[in-house]
């Protein structure tokens, strides 16, 4: 297992590792998210960079032992700066055939394979479509192999608590979890913690499990003097100074937006509809109706984003969380909330598509739905965050332009970031500047006879119109979708009248306030750039960076506000010879880019379901330099490795 | 909202500046004077008085009201008016929907807006047609009817707006129509019911389904085909100049109602019911009642309120609350942490 992950660049030397990837696989009833959870948490605790990828079914509870039942967590971790989850492992957990089959193909050669053989049965392989045990036919050569009945381990280790074997089975990834404890040199506190909290009320299971646990580990001591199993201590990575956790991105989303709802001073009104993956906001946020939030879970996602605009019009900041295809049935809406200039934040945590698609995997396809997919001329301001930590900040700038410039505003995310977790460094809320909203209480027109009056749709010099809460005595007005006179807001039609509310509310939102564009890595002119935005940031970053130290003139932009563009961004790119556009869609982005810059930029596509592999990318990179040895240029292939093989598709 | 403060306005106070634009004749015009001539007698704030409304011609109506208005989109307006009430409950909120806004396209809404007791009143205007996009059939289209989609005559059964009503959870369902002197008294009954008041109010549609409620709604011989129920009093009817000579009674045997014959005002005695607005099971038959054989049943049919929706979410909130820590720095900082000092960690490589 002391090969380098594959993060660090080819011809680094081979030295200790400074990053290892470890996947633990099993069926989706094996508790497997849970103990890459807790893995992740002791590595947090450790002070090692990380990130993190579960990759789970669609299935609550998919038949045992199946392919497509397999439920699997990956993690990279290291003693330096780590942007992904890691191409390939160095380490696999495979509680049965189903996950050694699925995630064998990943596996670097030379890697660590841990097998729990007491899963090895005739019917599991069957279930596995094995004709032959992988244990007995060589076929598990080129791996390191560390092969033994952790079952019956747990059982043993559990009998003191009198549990059937079904319940005592339970507790395997505990067993499972203390190994890998011990393979790391973590210590077993902090769990033992968690898991005294989590069955306080149950304390035979607490305990079963701290006991499997503890068997675990205590195998690591005792295998360690004979066959592959080495201990490797990780030393913490040089990081700023100050308070840490663990988030992932729908903490990160929740808690920006009760952030940002407090930098505008307003409370928070939050209507959804149950969806995979944006669920999580929902829930996170329903525990926080100390912070001024109302969480209204809606009859469906149309009620639950005109449910939101009622709550914006009447005061609140409005907000409403789903995925593609329920942000498809919000988009109506979305033409009121752009017509009777409302502040409004979607939050859209993309996943596959089009239809139901893949409901747990992640992908970048809704930003053609995000920045055109309305009725009409229908301008509204797009955000886009990059991982789990940037999803907080990315959250209070879509409240802050919600509300400083009446609009609708998406925020987008997606499957991955929504479920992946990194390190967070805990930020100081007073370090973000308030924009606390206005609400017009008294009449903000004169009549051409000197009297007071009001104009609902009188702009300020952001474009925005006044924000008029009912109630207020005396500005009682009438807004609604049917097209709005200029300043008064009755209803017309005239065609000079279209022509100038049309204009006013594509140039309100093109003359947003966004930051200049800056370069995340490497120059601000040169060969290569490669433009990404939202999860590619990771992938993006680290192949950038190891082709940078390969000696390759390239750069790396990573585009937060995806609508409006930065005003920089095209003169940017234009220093560039090359565009290059990762995306996990077919290239909507580049179409973005192209359309407003005229610039040639080329994509770089994917739609397996899987984020972009480090490798992958410095492949596509390399093919712009012809001094690169083994690149013969052609197309960039897709990483097999990061494929499942077909037959976990079933 | 709760006891509000009754303020002094007139009529006109209630009318906008702005041209209405309903065909001359509607029905619409007889409504939107009952209900701004409502407002006044019940002490009404503008200010304090949203109306809320759909797609469709009755949807115009909040423009024509002076008072806050949203005119939102096909059918969501309840959802809308659910938000506008959990973030300001004070608000008094007023729907104004129609038979193919309420009960086609937003009849999900609408469902959910009665099962979960959000206060408000609930206007649903009942022409049987789709009016502004020229005539269409629309749910409550009576079988056979003829329109430019259904040239033939349409044969999908009408949905009735207050058996929907009272079977989506309603706690308040009322019946009345646009040129009824009633009205006005409906619209007071649903002001005071505290939670979701539905109000269903046959309309004519002079254009498109002209004096298709004439069965009922014309004044000749409307003794005899409108049973206005009051509560506690017996349901009778009939040409008021001969006296009410009919009644409406239980069928105990098939637990159904039928119309009885009163003798010399004799209603006890043949077995004629006495409204109870609360009788859930008595609503149940009223809002099935089939007009022909029976005569149309008006006035408030069913008002029997528990708590609202926003009761909840503010109980709930409460609860939330109590002795809860709201400091947003602390919350970033929850959870298992870790301090990273300034001297401590290795140098990158």
């Amino acid at each position: 297992m002391a090969t380098l992950a594959a993060e660090t660049p080819n011809n680094a030397a081979a030295a200790a590792p400074d990053a290892v990837v470890v996947r633990f696989a099993g069926d989706s009833g094996d508790g497997m998210q849970l103990t890459g959870g807790q893995f992740t948490l002791s590595t947090a605790l450790a002070g090692n960079d990380l990130a993190t990828f579960p990759d789970f079914p669609a299935e609550i509870r998919a038949p045992q032992g199946t392919l497509f039942g397999v439920s699997a967590f990956q993690i990279n971790f290291g003693s330096r700066e780590i942007n992904t989850a890691g191409d390939a492992p160095d380490v696999l957990v495979a509680m049965n055939p189903a996950a050694l089959k699925v995630n064998l193909p990943s596996l670097k050669p030379g890697g660590l394979v841990i097998i729990d053989t007491g899963e090895f049965t005739k019917r599991n392989l069957d279930k596995a479509k094995y004709d032959v045990s992988p244990l007995d036919d060589g076929s598990l050569a080129k791996w390191d192999v560390l092969a033994f009945d952790i079952s019956a381990l747990t059982i043993e280790a559990v009998k003191p608590f009198g549990l059937g074997n079904k319940d005592a089975l339970r507790s395997k990834n505990m067993w499972t979890l203390g190994l890998a404890l011990w393979m790391f040199d973590r210590p077993r506190g902090p769990i033992e913690d968690w898991l005294k909290a989590k069955f306080k009320t149950k304390p035979d299971i607490a305990n079963a499990n701290i006991a499997a646990l503890n068997a675990g580990h205590a195998y690591g001591e005792t295998a360690e003097l004979s066959g592959p199993l080495k201990q490797l201590h990780m030393p913490p990575i040089h990081t700023a100074p100050g308070l840490y956790r663990t988030i992932t991105g729908a903490e990160a989303i929740s808690l920006g937006l009760v952030a940002g709802a407090q930098l505008a001073g307003l409370k928070m009104f939050f209507g959804g509809y149950p969806i995979t993956p944006a669920s999580a906001i929902l829930h996170h946020l329903a525990r926080l109706k100390e912070f001024g939030v109302t969480t209204f879970q809606a009859e469906d996602e149309i009620a639950a984003i005109c449910a939101a605009i009622g709550a914006s019009y009447a005061g609140q900041l409005g907000i409403t969380s789903s995925s593609g295809p329920g942000i498809a049935l919000k988009t109506e809406a979305m033409g009121l909330a752009i017509m009777t200039e409302l502040p409004l934040v979607i939050v859209n945590s993309q996943r596959g598509g089009p239809s139901t698609g893949l409901p747990t995997k992640t992908e970048q396809s809704d930003l053609y739905q995000a920045v055109y997919g309305r009725n009409g001329d229908a301008p509204m301001p797009v955000v886009s965050c990059n991982s789990p930590g940037d999803a907080f900040e990315c959250a209070i700038e879509a409240c802050r332009i919600a509300v400083q410039y009446m609009t609708p505003v998406m925020l987008l995310t997606d499957g991955y970031i929504a479920n992946a977790a990194e390190p967070w460094m805990v930020p100081d809320p007073d370090s973000f500047a308030p924009f606390p909203a206005k609400f017009l209480t008294e009449k903000n027109a004169l009549n051409a006879d000197g009297s007071e009056t009001l104009l609902p749709y009188k702009r300020d010099a952001k474009g925005a119109r006044p924000w008029i809460k009912p109630g207020t005595p005396g500005l009682m007005h009438r807004i609604g979708g049917i097209e709005k006179q200029v300043d008064t807001g009755h209803i017309d039609y005239a065609p000079d009248n279209h022509q100038a509310m049309t204009d006013a509310r594509v140039n309100k939102v093109l003359d947003i306030a966004v930051p200049d564009q800056e370069v995340a890595l490497g120059g601000t002119s040169g060969k290569l750039v490669v433009v990404g935005w939202g999860s590619t940031y990771g992938p993006i970053r680290r192949a950038v960076d190891n082709s940078r130290r390969k000696g390759l003139d390239v750069s790396h932009i990573h585009v937060r506000h995806i609508w409006p563009l930065p005003k920089n961004l095209g003169p940017l790119l234009r220093g560039f010879e090359n565009v290059l556009v990762p995306e996990m869609n077919t290239g909507q982005f580049k179409t973005v880019l192209r359309d407003q810059f005229l610039v040639d930029a080329t994509p770089l596509t994917k739609t397996s379901g899987q984020p972009f592999a480090i490798t992958e990318l410095e492949a596509a990179i390399g093919k712009y330099f012809d001094n690169i040895e083994g690149n013969e240029g052609g197309d960039v292939a897709v990483n097999e490795t990061q494929l499942p093989s077909p037959e976990a598709e079933v | 909202m709760n006891e509000m403060t009754k303020i002094e306005t007139t009529l006109k106070d209630w009318e906008t500046d702005q041209e209405v634009r309903w065909c001359p004749g509607c029905g619409d015009y007889a409504i939107l004077k009952a209900v701004q001539r409502t407002l006044p007698q019940l002490g009404c704030d503008p200010s304090n008085t949203v109306f809320i409304s759909g797609i469709g011609c009755s949807s115009r109506f909040p423009y024509y009201m002076e008072t806050y208005g949203f005119h939102t989109i096909h059918g969501r307006a309840p959802a809308v008016a659910t938000g506008v009430k959990l973030a300001n409950p004070d608000l008094d909120i007023w729907l104004v929907t129609g038979d193919g806004d309420g009960l086609s396209i937003g009849g999900n809404h609408m469902m959910h807006v009665l099962r979960r007791n959000v206060n408000m009143q609930i206007m649903l205007f009942n022409n049987e047609i789709y009016g502004l996009t020229k005539g269409q059939a629309s749910p409550t289209s009576r079988e056979g009817t003829k329109s430019p989609s259904t040239p033939l005559g349409s044969y999908d059964h009408p949905a009735r707006p207050c058996a929907f009503a009272l079977g989506a959870g309603a706690r308040f369902v009322a019946r009345g129509f646009d040129v009824s002197k009633n009205l006005p008294d409906v619209l007071k009954a649903a002001h005071a019911h505290q939670g979701a008041a539905f109000i269903e109010i046959f309309q004519n549609c002079i254009v498109y389904n002209k004096d298709v409620f004439d069965d009922f709604a014309a004044p000749k011989g409307a003794g005899d085909r409108q049973l206005w129920l009051e509560q506690g009093q017996p349901m009778l009817f009939g040409d008021p100049k001969t006296g009410l000579d009919k009644g409406i009674a239980l069928d105990t045997e098939a637990l159904a109602l039928k119309v009885v014959d009163v003798v010399d005002g004799d209603w006890q005695s043949a077995g004629v019911l006495v409204h109870d607005v609360t009788n859930r099971a008595v609503a149940h038959m009223l809002v099935e009642m089939p007009f022909g054989p029976f005569p149309m049943a008006l006035g408030v049919l069913y008002d029997d309120p528990r708590p609202t929706f926003e009761e909840g979410v503010i109980e709930e909130r409460g609860r939330s609350v109590a002795g809860k820590d709201v400091n947003l720095a602390r919350l970033l900082a929850k959870g298992q942490t870790w301090t990273v000092e300034a001297s401590e960690g290795h140098p990158v490589d």
